[in-house]
């Protein structure tokens, strides 16, 4: 059994509570009473909803993590930022070039950039966030949409930037961009949608539908599974 | 990081793991997975399901957190709630910002609707976007729509319904070639053939994927594109009740801002209930993988409005959820570990299943090795797990697989100082999907005039067992089904005096019945003071 667990103090907002070791940010909150409507998503590390930044006394470096993932420490003065103003272009994905000019025309911002790095830095996914926009910089999108894949767009990257860059958001284009005009499209999916669209199927899976359940059973008991 | 004592334990995985690449464990014969399946799936746990006493499916037996749910009450005072005041007026209301919803908005919105998103966190908070594994379609040379339906059937224990079965299978290329067109980063060779791997149950390796953030790489995708096209999204707004017009038809929702405390009356030609599972109702006292709004609103709105309800009493359980650290017990540990080569592997290194059997028969095999066999591995929690050997993969596909094809689970444990491509990693079944839902057709309708329901709040496609990577195909092909229906319904609708009478009819059963002390949809779990699973 679990032994007689530590205790930690950590301050929400600046107010103390006093919670049990081990947990993670957000369950630590929690049991200090609160309930979630913002900050809180999947609880998985993987919606961006928990960016929590934070300091420890005699430590002048702001620390980050998603509350879902981090566990608290002793003396850990947090706050959340569920959300951060940011600029999102829209735009027609179809009638767009994969060139250094579209990303100028939408985020021109990105040629700010001082090379300060407080993106990478502070970035819970560790991407390497100012290497993307420098790429950017240079229309280098399949490079962009690789570095930037794990993106959760948390939004800690803008709220850092002193150039007012927002980051996440210039990395979708430039992943859109690549899987719609880079990326070469699948052949084999095409020629299923064609055969498909030719009602090539239908009649078999007419057969299947008037199976009853001992048929479909033998056939399904039966059918060759690729190695 | 893994303490001294299981470090030792590792040892016995390690030891066995030359010997054991080499070895198949043999496949469940099926008398095998049904007495699997009987014995040790929670479903079949004599007490985990009551008979609910009200509603369309009265007299059939639910999970107790659904019983809980439909034995309700509104939170809504129907002789009071005035529904005069109309804050929004639409040709479709889309309740939920998933996969599915978002899907439904830009089918509606190409159709030329009116439409708009509710939802109850932000757009994207949703299930979709923790789906590691993939997305199923048959579209490689040596599979067709028939083999899948095969697969899917068979997964579902021949219990799905045939026409959503056809619809799902036939429509998978033609979606992922709609999310391809809309820049969705599908992992690919260089000639943009797709790369495709198994998951449990599967016949042919048809599972694509964006690494391991499929789920992820698909919702801000199509979030992008509903942003483009300036589809409305009113967030942080569940519905908690449906309207229904003098006529009999569904007519729009009340949603309650949770920021503000207010309620908003939408009124709306067509509604599109997307408000996908229940995992945070902790069906059984599982931890689960879901996100933190998955309490199955639509479930207990369109069941008070009249629909029928199927097979919501099979719940999946995902063989491989997060056993330790403690930090993370519950989380996911996607499929697609297995479908790379990582076997499962009990206390004495020995294997114990075939790693790619149906979620039903995984999940039932490692609760009967720990609890039966008392062969599993208890964390210092007092937890028990079993080993997944996850550094077989970086042993079969080459050094760095893990890592490139695993991110989101090897930066998971990494943040718990646990290599996994090094060392392998403890799990248990945790609560991961709602297999049936509320009874729709192969258009997404339900029995309820202009009411459609898409996604995981939907029942009867998958049977009574979903297979890895059919739910992210699910909510695209119903997500886009409704969407389509529900705009081209939306042009010939004519609504009349919009009502809660419904709510009211409920009220009156729940009273016969001495039931209704407590109020649903719970919009939200409720962990204050505690510490949540």
């Amino acid at each position: 059994m679990a032994e007689e667990r530590k205790m930690v103090n950590i301050y929400i907002m600046g107010k103390h509570y006093k919670v049990p070791y081990g947990l993670t940010i957000m369950k630590a909150m929690e049991y200090a009473g609160y309930r979630f409507v913002r900050g809180c998503g999947c609880r998985g590390g993987f919606c961006g909803a928990c960016g929590t930044v934070y300091r420890k006394p005699g430590d002048f470096r702001l620390k980050v993590g998603l509350a879902c993932q981090t566990m608290v420490e002793d003396n850990m003065y947090l706050t959340q930022i569920p959300f951060y103003p940011a600029n999102k272009a829209t735009y027609n994905l179809e009638e767009l070039t994969p060139t250094l000019s579209t990303i100028l025309q939408y985020y021109p911002e990105v040629t700010r950039c001082l090379g300060c790095n407080q993106c990478t830095r502070i970035c819970p996914q560790e991407l390497k966030v100012m290497d993307y926009i420098a790429a950017a910089q240079r229309g280098d999108i399949e490079k962009v949409a690789h570095l930037s894949f794990d993106c959760i767009m948390c939004g800690l990257c803008a709220s850092r930037c002193p150039a007012e860059i927002v980051h996440y958001n210039v990395a979708i284009l430039a992943r859109r961009l690549y899987g719609r005009h880079i990326a070469p499209p699948a052949k084999h999916l095409a020629k299923r949608v064609e055969e498909i669209k030719a009602g090539k199927f239908d009649e078999e899976i007419q057969k299947l539908m008037k199976m009853n359940k001992e048929e479909l059973q033998k056939l399904y008991n039966a059918r060759d599974i690729e190695p | 990081m893994y303490t001294q004592e299981m470090q030792e334990a590792i040892k016995i995985v390690e030891q066995t793991r030359e010997r054991r690449l080499k070895e198949t464990f043999p496949r469940l014969k099926p008398e095998e997975k049904e007495n699997l399946l009987r014995s040790y799936h929670p479903d079949y746990k004599p007490d985990a399901t009551r008979v609910v006493k009200v509603g369309p499916n009265k007299g059939d037996k639910f999970t107790h957190e659904h019983a809980d749910l439909l034995e309700s009450r509104s939170m809504l005072d129907p002789d009071t709630f005035s529904l005069d005041n109309i804050d929004f007026d639409v040709d479709v209301l889309v309740i939920g910002g998933g996969g599915a919803g978002t899907s439904a908005a830009l089918l509606a919105h190409e159709a030329g609707a009116k439409v708009m998103i509710a939802t109850k966190l932000r757009h994207g908070d949703a299930n979709t976007m923790m789906a590691e594994g993939g997305i199923q379609a048959a579209d490689k040379e040596n599979d067709s729509p028939a083999i899948h339906y095969l697969d899917v059937m068979g997964g579902g224990g021949f219990y799905n319904i045939p026409e959503l079965v056809a619809a799902l299978v036939l429509d998978a290329p033609l979606c992922i070639q709609w999310l391809e067109s809309l820049g969705c980063m599908f992992s690919k060779f260089p000639d943009g053939t797709m790369h495709t791997i198994h998951g449990g149950g599967t016949s042919r390796k048809r599972m694509h994927f964006a690494h391991d953030y499929s789920g992820a790489e698909i919702m801000r995708t199509l979030r992008d594109e509903a942003r483009n096209r300036g589809i409305p999204v009113i967030e942080f707004s569940p519905a908690v009740e449906l309207i229904i017009d003098e006529y009999g038809q569904c007519a729009g929702a009340v949603l309650y801002n949770l920021e503000t405390e207010q309620f908003l009356v939408v009124r709306a030609k067509t509604v599109i209930i997307a408000t996908g599972g229940s995992g945070r109702l902790h069906i059984g006292g599982f931890p689960t993988t879901n996100h933190y709004g998955a309490t199955a609103d639509g479930i207990v709105m369109a069941y008070r409005a009249g629909a029928k309800l199927i097979y919501l009493d099979a719940t999946q359980f995902h063989p491989t959820g997060v056993a330790f650290p403690e930090q993370i017990v519950g989380q996911l540990v996607t499929e697609k570990v297995r479908g790379l080569g990582a076997q499962l592997v009990n206390a004495e290194g020995e294997q114990f299943i075939y790693p790619l059997e149906t979620r039903d028969a995984v999940s039932s095999a490692i609760i009967r090795e720990c609890k039966e066999r008392k062969k599993g591995i208890t964390t210092p929690s007092g937890m028990q797990g079993v080993w997944l050997d996850s550094p077989m993969i970086d042993i079969i596909h080459g050094k760095g697989t893990i890592e490139r094809e695993l991110p989101a689970m090897f930066r998971q444990y990494k943040r718990f100082n646990i290599n996994m491509a090094e060392q392998p990693i403890l799990v248990y079944p945790t609560l991961h999907y709602q297999n049936g839902g509320i009874l729709i057709n192969d258009k997404a309708e339900t029995s309820i005039p202009n009411l459609y329901v898409a996604g995981e709040a939907s029942g009867g496609v998958h049977g009574r067992n979903r297979l890895m990577g059919n739910s992210l195909l699910d909510i695209i092909v119903f997500g886009r089904r409704a969407g389509m229906n529900a705009a081209e319904r939306a042009k010939s609708v004519k609504l009349g005096r919009l009502t809660l009478d419904h709510v009211k009819r409920y009220h009156e059963e729940l009273r016969k019945e001495g039931l209704g002390q407590k109020v649903a949809p719970i919009l939200l779990p409720d962990y204050r003071g505690k510490i949540s699973g």
